[in-house]
């Protein structure tokens, strides 16, 4: 936890970590606070005074159906997100882990999509599928399916998980590669010896020693799913059509700032909140376990 | 093992590669031609003439067919400057205060730490209303300094850089006692140039990560004059009412991706070291 | 060049005391070793002269100067650290310079005493090396060069040759001795091993669990050790120590059915239970020798063969014989202990027993 070997002083220390802490305590838990406290009080109905209403704004938004369908909604588009970024990261990482030649050019190149913004991603995605000039929208209408993500809500699901599970898939792909490199060949090699066919070493000594990878890349997709797309759904559907892919982190931000509900818009917040702690911990526990190993 | 040809994989690794670049082909591709020519699907397979012409009048003009938008050329410069500032600030602010946490012993330092750990927990996304309203309450709406000072506090590089603390032999500290180096000397002469390739790593990605802001931008820089260039491309699209040329905005996605990539491609080293570095 | 004093140093951590009140002067100039099994307190002790660690009590002085509250910068030591402590990011020519020029000396001055240093050790083609392009020995000398340019009062050495090999460590331990001799600067070097101790020190001071069991030149320890951990810790193999008992007259000991004469130095022992101690190098093969010894295993190492075997009464006993002795396992030989090399502890503190000069 701490080094033996420290210097002397209690000013310079203090000094030295007052920055992070002024900024920390203005701009996270002030505002995190103010979450807390308005969650649990009502304005009247001129704005002017409060009310202490206990947890009546969280069975308010529980029990709106806007809201458990944006729970759905969310939970839909991170499991679709976090699916679609790993499974074919993972294909290409083991293709990649296989060849001998090429290995750090094709790593750049598959790495690069991670630098683009969610929302450049999500505009670049737009244009391929945008029902009138997009290419992939006309391969699709030549297939006879009647793609139109503006009107259509399955559409436009189908579009936003795309367009953020792209940029993961680098993330996703330098991770596994890491991990595959980091087993032994000689496992490998014992597995061939045995008679193990590729797809039995694989599925048998590959994918299990994989799996604290696995394990630790779903959680950090659903976490990205959950609070890192909000470029995305903002430049590619804004939320709809007609809510369908409104996720919970776009919903606390439309009823924030574009209907100022605020006891139940502070209660959502917390309600993120618990869901971040929630998925932290599992991290932690993920880390602890690594140690042990 | 290693006899079987090799042809297969390499096939579907530059398969897989060609889709992943396909999104950005098409942009390419559309970035060279006029309105007229993006009008029906599909896009033309190969490059137009007028590529410059495009490229130009964004970031000179800002001359879509939606008024009143700013040139790209100063929403580049308004995103260099974000970049720039939550990136030296993080790292700056990181560094004092994981130096502090791992070589001083004083009163509070475990709640300090903790203080800073928890803050992991606490993405913008979550509080975002409350934290809006801190910065119009300080009057920092449509500044600079609203748009970077609240992200520059950070955890993970705080973390990070006291994970590199940590390995810091004992015996180096006490040979710069013995040479007479104070703490602030020992930051300097030691502890920093130690750090250069974490600070590198971390400029990387936070460097991404700076520019690539898009909600708090969106809420704490309204005025057009504040846009940065991810936030821009947004604006730039047409709603119901006005077509959206797709040349200008792919043009604007081009510019808006090329800092972050090219960074990326400069300092790959870095940046997987930063990357895996950051979940230990 | 100083004088360096110690005067009853203690240290505590929480409730273990790890030293208890070690007391010393070392003259100007002299190399002290201070040796002693790992967790005995040695180390604690060198960083407290360094100034690295506070003393629970007592005071360390240096030329007459109370120390004892300075920082180690204001103490004007130089110390050479087991893993060398060189800055990676720093030439070989910067580590050395690196203190000097925090103390403000002019640079012309930094580069003279630099250049100096680097001839000394033969450091000159390495100045503008970096800390990993250099091997061990040549690590281990710029960390030497680093405390020879600050022209200290003292030096202290923490287990400076741990990290070499065999080979190495030999060679550098005389390269040490005569840098120390030549320069003249008191130095103080912590070690485990007791072969460095032998041949380094000038005054060797032996810890045994936070106490100085015994302060004295190397040959002291060695012929006169004053407790049977000293006896057991200097020389090697370690000295043979068996219960025995002083007959009424004095002029016999006996262990066991082993009975054999006793040095007349000896006499106040008489009639009292005591350990007895007999170094192998003091044992000889002779046919009519009161000790007979079945050998269990034999080493020969060419000068010299090492026997470890049994008496008649079972205790162990190790004899250094020439390299000559032929002798095989099971076979049975008849010891003699040479007069004039036999110890006497006390059996329950193990101190030496007095004797006559």
């Amino acid at each position: 936890m701490q080094r033996k070997v420290i210097f002397k002083g209690t000013l310079l220390p203090i000094l030295l970590i007052a920055p992070q802490l002024a900024i920390t305590g203005v701009f996270f838990f002030w505002p995190a606070g103010q979450a807390l406290y308005f969650s649990v009080l009502e304005q009247d109905m001129f704005g002017t005074s409060y009310q202490y209403v206990g947890l009546e704004n969280f069975r308010t938004v529980l029990s709106d159906p806007g809201y458990v369908s944006s729970l759905w909604t969310t939970a839909v588009f991170s499991v679709g997100v976090t699916a679609l970024a790993l499974v074919p990261s993972l294909y290409l990482a083991v293709q990649v882990d296989r060849v001998m030649r090429g290995k750090g050019l094709y790593q750049t190149l598959i790495v690069l999509p991670y630098a683009i913004a969610p929302a450049v991603a999500g505009v670049l995605w737009l244009f391929l599928f945008n029902p009138t000039v997009g290419s992939a929208a006309w391969v699709l209408r030549q297939l006879g399916v009647a793609w139109n993500p503006i009107l259509n809500g399955d559409h436009a699901m189908i579009l936003v998980v795309i367009a953020s599970a792209w940029k993961q898939i680098s993330y996703n792909f330098l991770f596994f590669l890491a991990g595959l490199q980091s087993i032994p060949r000689s496992v490998i090699e014992a597995a061939a010896i045995d008679g193990a066919s590729r797809q039995r070493q694989f599925w048998d000594i590959i994918f299990p020693l994989l799996s604290p990878t696995t394990f630790f890349l779903i959680v950090v997709n659903v976490v990205y799913a959950f609070f890192d797309t909000f470029g995305v759904i903002d430049a590619v559907t804004s939320g709809g059509p007609a809510k369908a892919t409104e996720i919970l982190v776009y919903k606390v931000y439309n009823d924030g700032f574009r209907s100022a509900q605020f006891g139940t818009s502070a209660a959502q917040s917390v309600i993120l909140m618990a869901i971040v702690i929630a998925l932290t911990a599992i991290q932690f526990r993920y880390i602890e376990r690594k140690v042990h190993y | 093992m290693q006899r079987r040809s090799e042809w297969l994989p390499h096939l579907v690794i530059w398969l897989g590669i060609a889709i992943t670049a396909f999104p950005i082909y098409q942009a390419f591709i559309a970035t060279t031609w006029m309105p007229p020519d993006l009008a029906q699907a599909p896009v033309p397979v190969l490059p137009g003439p007028y590529g410059l012409d495009n490229f130009a009048r964004v970031l000179f003009d800002g001359g879509t067919s939606k008024v009143g938008t700013t040139p790209v050329g100063v929403m580049m410069w308004n995103s260099l400057v974000m970049a720039l500032a939550i990136t030296l600030g993080k790292i700056a602010i990181s560094l004092l205060s994981a130096y502090a946490v791992v070589f001083f012993q004083f009163p509070g330092r475990m709640i300090c730490f903790w203080l800073i750990f928890i803050t992991l927990m606490l993405p913008v996304e979550v509080r975002i209303v409350p934290t809006y309203q801190v910065v119009v309450d300080l009057g920092m709406l449509n500044t600079f300094a609203g748009l970077t000072v609240p992200l520059i506090a950070s955890a993970t590089a705080t973390l990070l850089f006291r994970q590199f603390f940590l390995t810091i032999p004992d015996e180096l500290v006490e040979a710069a006692k013995i040479d007479g180096a104070g703490p602030m000397r020992f930051f300097k002469d030691t502890v920093v140039p130690l750090s250069a390739t974490n600070m590198a790593a971390l400029f990387v990605i936070l460097f991404i990560y700076g520019w690539n802001q898009y909600l708090w931008p969106l809420l704490i820089a309204p005025a057009a004059e504040m846009d940065t260039v991810v936030l821009g491309i947004k604006k730039m699209m047409g709603g119901a009412d006005a077509p959206t040329d797709w040349n200008l905005v792919m043009a604007t996605a081009l510019l808006a991706l090329l800092p972050p990539v090219a960074v990326v491609v400069l300092m790959q080293r870095w940046f997987v070291k930063g990357l895996v570095d950051q979940e230990k | 060049m100083a004088q360096v004093t110690l005067q009853s140093v203690e240290k505590r951590f929480g409730d273990t005391q790890v030293l208890h009140g070690i007391s010393t002067d070392i003259p100007d100039g002299a190399f002290v070793v201070i040796v002693g099994p790992s967790g005995c307190g040695k180390s604690t002790l060198l960083r407290i002269v360094a100034g690295l660690e506070t003393q629970s009590n007592g005071q360390i002085l240096i030329d007459g100067r109370d120390v004892s509250a300075l920082e180690p910068k204001d103490r004007d030591i130089a110390m050479v650290f087991q893993n060398y402590a060189l800055y990676p990011h720093m030439t070989v020519r910067e580590n050395m310079a690196y203190g000097l020029k925090i103390r403000g000396l002019p640079t012309d001055q930094i580069s003279q005493r630099v250049a100096r240093a680097a001839d000394i050790l033969q450091l000159g083609p390495y100045l503008d090396r970096k800390p990993r392009q250099l091997s061990g020995g040549q690590r281990q000398r710029v960390a030497m060069g680093r405390a020879i340019v600050r022209e200290p009062k003292a030096f202290l050495f923490d287990e400076p040759l741990s990290n070499l090999d065999a080979k190495l460590r030999v060679q550098m331990r005389v390269e040490i001795k005569k840098l120390q001799r030549q320069l003249g600067i008191t130095s103080l070097y912590v070690t485990h091993d007791q072969v460095e101790a032998m041949t380094l020190a000038d005054r060797l001071i032996c810890m045994n669990a936070g106490r100085a069991d015994q302060i004295g030149s190397p040959l002291d320890l060695y012929t006169k050790p004053s407790t049977t951990f000293v006896a057991g810790f200097i020389g090697s193999p370690a000295m043979n120590l068996v219960s025995a008992t002083v007959s009424d007259d004095g002029v016999d000991i006996s262990f066991g059915v082993e009975r054999l004469p006793l040095d007349p130095i000896w006499q106040e022992s008489a009639g009292r239970p005591v350990i007895f101690g007999i170094r192998p190098e003091h044992l000889v093969a002779t046919g009519d020798g009161p000790i007979q010894v079945s050998v269990d295993l034999v080493e020969a190492l060419g000068a010299d063969t090492l026997i470890y075997g049994q008496t008649q009464s079972g205790q162990t006993l190790t004899a250094r014989l020439p390299g000559s002795s032929v002798v095989g396992i099971g076979d049975k030989i008849r010891l003699t202990a040479l007069s004039g090399h036999q110890h006497l502890f006390d059996t329950d503190t193990g101190i030496r027993l007095p004797s006559k000069t």
